[in-house]
């Protein structure tokens, strides 16, 4: 009774196209960049251009949660933007002092999804407008942490971090201070590219063939029928919900560290909230819900990043990039639309 | 009533539920056995689906007990049910599309390994249970969204089986099934049968029941008629326990029957598997009927004369010219125009938070401006006479449509439609969940159309308002109209039996045309 292995990879294939184009839409244009830059295919270029992803990618798998449930989380930019404040006055001291800041900075990323969760669950309002609501209110107590920008982060760890694995292994104290020689080949790789896999592995990973993770999907996919399943509708959501904190507030801790400070940035904020949609969306997963994953989101925004590295490298106008990224999203949105031309009751594409 | 305490499962007693003011269950009590198959048999609205949506927890009784295995319950949720062994495979399919097979069959209690689904544990699951039922050619890796419909409905069924039932609840789950896909649920129940479960099967396939059930249970207006083993009764008196009931609203007069020139002709319509190539003129001055249990393409014969459906097969022809039936504005505008009283008048019909002026209008915008404006003296002299021709009952015309009562939301609908002055005008049960009064008024408003020379295509679940105000009358069963009533034959007895899809009927006085 097995099953022919190789036509799954094909059905694999087929089901998960929009990840695996943009994958190989991302490899195709990050190549042409390391070909163009003068300084392509090095460490230093790596390790600039992790950093500049992480935060983004960080926010893009937190909205992938609530869009796998067919909502959407504005308030993750404002939660990102709470917890870079707050890390910006935790992780200013040494030692177990920084440990406690991150445990705390992460909680309270994770708290400010569960509450957002709440207003959704027990509110019964719709997602938009339930973090519409909480996403200000976060930007407000960012705003009382940080009324100016300022604050420090320890800078070791900021070091440690926003470098290469080999500077890392120095900054801590291993691997005779990254010196060892099984480890130079792999000392160029970027700590934040590292952290990213990290982070996606340990969180993204279990949750996906977690009983919670699949009734993310479920209710995404047709909510009605995962509750005559038997499934926990309201533990789902707010599931969802904290996942999302939780991611927003790792991109926040990142964001303190990469920065050196803390900012409540109100337009900052709201960009990356509209940058974290577009690469859900450029990643595979539909808007309405039960298909995609944050994998794919992290290639999203891959994919929206390079766009601006290119710019930098080919010298276009830089003035062209909103249209390029526009284009980009249209693009993604399109083919996510292709099957609606296979609807024969046009009553259903209005339901 | 036959009670047989000794082997009886699951015994109800004295269950009662009500929707606002309609009694859907009343006082009903009813048992079934371990290892038999319980048909359960019923008009539409006679009670079958509440009773089954009580039995597996969807919705709570108002009055009555339960026992299980001799011991209370009371179920508060369709999980709570599933756990004590009760197990529905629902009509409306609860798969979850976006999802593989394997993930849908385990979707309540997965294999987990280290506390996270396991993956493989489940799909060797997915695979032993799909071949139980003989399905090894689904690929437990597919999603449900890429399945044909006959094979979801199997997915259901392996997923229900997956549930190791006690009692097993079958709605209408062979509808949608191929021949041999029945076969092998057949085998599957015998085999259930064999191990003890008791098996409640709702069908309006007689000779599935024929074949099947063991005992037969016939429900009417909310209530439970009458428990017999099966061959007890005859077909017909089967027909005649489900119908049994007084003909109680009155109709104007039909005209005596006459052969017309067809006004609107359909001819050899298929559309996916829903219709298969069905054939139909009407006149003008005509009422025709659409009869047939709910869910036989009635409603995908009306949406595909009105456009709404893509990929139609087969001719629709208005006063002899084919006409391009691609979009609702399209039909709007085929030959003399054609209206539609859709479904659901809350979605489909209405704006419910505009105004009762702006709602009646809504169809007929291009013939009430001038240029690109809308003309409002015209608007509010066409609102008042649409208002004053169906008696409309409203405080203003400007009031939101959301707050009149039903019967008078749907008068809003109709009148709409008759604003656009439509030559053929297709009806959706127009009359479900309204007063009884204003049901007299729709009746005497469609012969009164029919009498200015509309063609009238009228599907009612209610088989009274088919014999009370149709001309003719054509029964569908499967997609395909299988029998059609004219005159005296369009009684109460035809329809049922037609509907059901009895074999050797006799349709008398009526051409009865076989499939």
């Amino acid at each position: 009774m097995s099953a022919t292995k190789h036509s799954d990879w094909g059905l694999r294939i087929r089901q998960n196209m929009g990840f695996f184009i943009s994958v190989i839409l991302f490899v195709i244009v990050y190549f042409l960049y390391h070909l163009a830059h003068p300084k392509g295919f090095s460490s230093q270029v790596l390790v600039q251009n992790s950093n500049e992803v992480f935060s983004l990618a960080m926010l893009a798998m937190a909205q992938t949660v609530p869009v796998l449930l067919g909502g959407l989380d504005l308030s993750v930019g404002a939660v990102m933007t709470l917890v870079d404040c707050l890390a910006s006055h935790l992780l200013e001291g040494t030692g177990p002092s920084v440990g406690f800041g991150i445990i705390a900075c992460l909680l309270a990323g994770a708290l400010a999804g569960f509450v957002n969760g709440c207003v959704v669950v027990f509110g019964r309002i719709q997602p938009i407008i339930a973090t519409l609501a909480t996403g200000a209110v976060y930007m407000g107590l960012a705003l009382f942490l940080r009324p100016i920008p300022g604050g420090k982060i320890n800078e070791d760890i900021n070091w440690a971090m926003t470098n290469a694995l080999g500077d890392f292994a120095e900054t801590v104290g291993i691997f005779d201070d990254g010196k060892a020689a099984w480890f130079q080949p792999i000392a160029g790789v970027p700590t934040a590219l590292v952290l990213l896999v990290l982070v996606a592995l340990v969180t993204w990973v279990p949750f996906r063939r977690s009983v919670t993770g699949r009734t993310v999907y479920a209710i995404g996919s047709a909510e009605g029928a995962a509750y005559m399943s038997g499934l926990n509708i309201a533990g789902g959501k707010l599931a969802a919900f904290t996942m999302a904190g939780l991611f927003a507030g790792i991109g926040g801790i990142f964001m303190a560290i990469q920065t050196s400070s803390g900012n409540a940035d109100i337009p900052m904020a709201g960009a990356y909230t509209l940058s974290s949609i577009a690469s859900v969306v450029i990643g595979g997963t539909s808007l309405l819900g039960g298909t995609g994953g944050a994998i794919g989101s992290i290639f999203g925004t891959l994919i929206l990043k390079v766009i601006s590295f290119n710019f930098r490298v080919f010298d276009i106008a830089p003035l062209l990039q909103p249209l390029f990224e526009g284009l980009v999203l249209l693009a993604a949105v399109s083919l996510g639309a292709l099957s609606i031309l296979r609807v024969k009751n046009q009553l259903e594409l209005f339901r | 009533m036959t009670i047989r305490d000794a082997d009886d499962l699951l015994v109800l007693k004295g269950i009662s539920k009500r929707y606002g003011g309609v009694k859907a269950l009343q006082d009903v009590s009813f048992s079934c056995g371990r290892g038999r198959v319980h048909a359960v048999l019923g008009e539409n609205g006679a009670g079958k689906s509440t009773l089954i949506k009580i039995i597996s927890g969807v919705v709570q009784p108002d009055e009555g007990s339960m026992t299980l295995d001799g011991a209370a319950v009371h179920f508060r949720s369709p999980a709570a049910a599933n756990e004590a062994g009760i197990v529905c495979i629902f009509q409306e399919l609860s798969l979850m599309p976006d999802l593989t097979v394997s993930d849908n069959i385990s979707i309540s209690s997965p294999p987990r390994k280290f506390g996270l689904i396991d993956a493989k544990a489940q799909r060797l699951r997915a695979e032993e249970l799909l071949a139980t039922i003989g399905c090894e050619d689904v690929n437990p890796m597919m999603r449900i969204r890429d399945l044909p419909l006959s094979r979801r409905q199997m997915v259901e069924i392996a997923k229900a089986l997956g549930k190791k039932p006690k009692i097993l609840i079958l709605d209408e789950a062979t509808s949608a099934l191929t021949s041999s896909d029945v076969e092998k649920v057949y085998a599957m129940l015998a085999r259930l049968k064999a191990e003890g479960v008791a098996i409640l099967y709702i069908s309006h396939r007689m000779h599935e029941i024929e074949a099947l059930a063991d005992d037969a249970s016939v429900f009417r207006n909310g209530r439970h008629i009458e428990t017999f083993m099966k061959g007890a009764r005859s077909n017909d008196e089967i027909v005649q326990l489900m119908i049994g009931r007084e003909i109680s609203a009155h109709f104007p007069p039909k005209p005596a029957y006459e052969i017309r020139k067809p006004l609107l002709e359909i001819r050899n319509l298929s559309w996916e598997n829903r219709l298969h190539d069905v054939s139909l003129s009407i006149g003008r001055g005509e009422i025709v009927g659409l009869g047939g249990l709910d869910g036989q393409g009635q409603k995908e014969l009306l949406l595909s004369l009105f456009g709404v459906l893509k990929q139609v097969k087969g001719d629709v022809l208005i006063d002899g010219v084919v006409q391009k039936l691609n979009s609702p504005i399209a039909a709007k505008s085929a030959g003399g125009g054609i209206a539609l009283v859709p479904e659901d008048r809350k979605t489909e019909g209405l704006m419910l938070p505009m105004s009762i002026a702006e709602n009646l209008v809504i169809a007929s915008l291009d013939e009430l401006s001038s240029g690109i404006f809308v003309d409002e003296t015209k608007v509010s002299a066409s609102v008042a006479d649409a208002i004053k021709r169906l008696k409309i009952k409203i405080g203003s015309p400007d009031d939101a449509v959301s707050t009149l009562s039903g019967g008078n939301q749907q008068k809003v609908v109709i009148a709409k439609w008759l604003m656009t002055r439509p030559d053929v005008i297709l009806l959706n049960d127009p009359t479900r969940g309204i007063d009884v009064g204003t049901k007299q008024e729709i009746y005497r408003l469609l012969r009164e159309l029919a009498d200015e020379g509309a063609a009238i295509l009228f599907y009612s679940t209610d088989y009274d308002e088919l014999i009370g105000s149709c001309d003719r009358v054509s029964i569908l069963y499967d997609g395909r109209i299988i029998s059609e009533l004219q005159g005296d034959a369009i009684n109460e007895k035809n329809i049922v039996a037609a509907s059901l899809n009895i074999a050797g009927q006799k349709t008398e006085g009526g051409a009865h045309v076989g499939h």
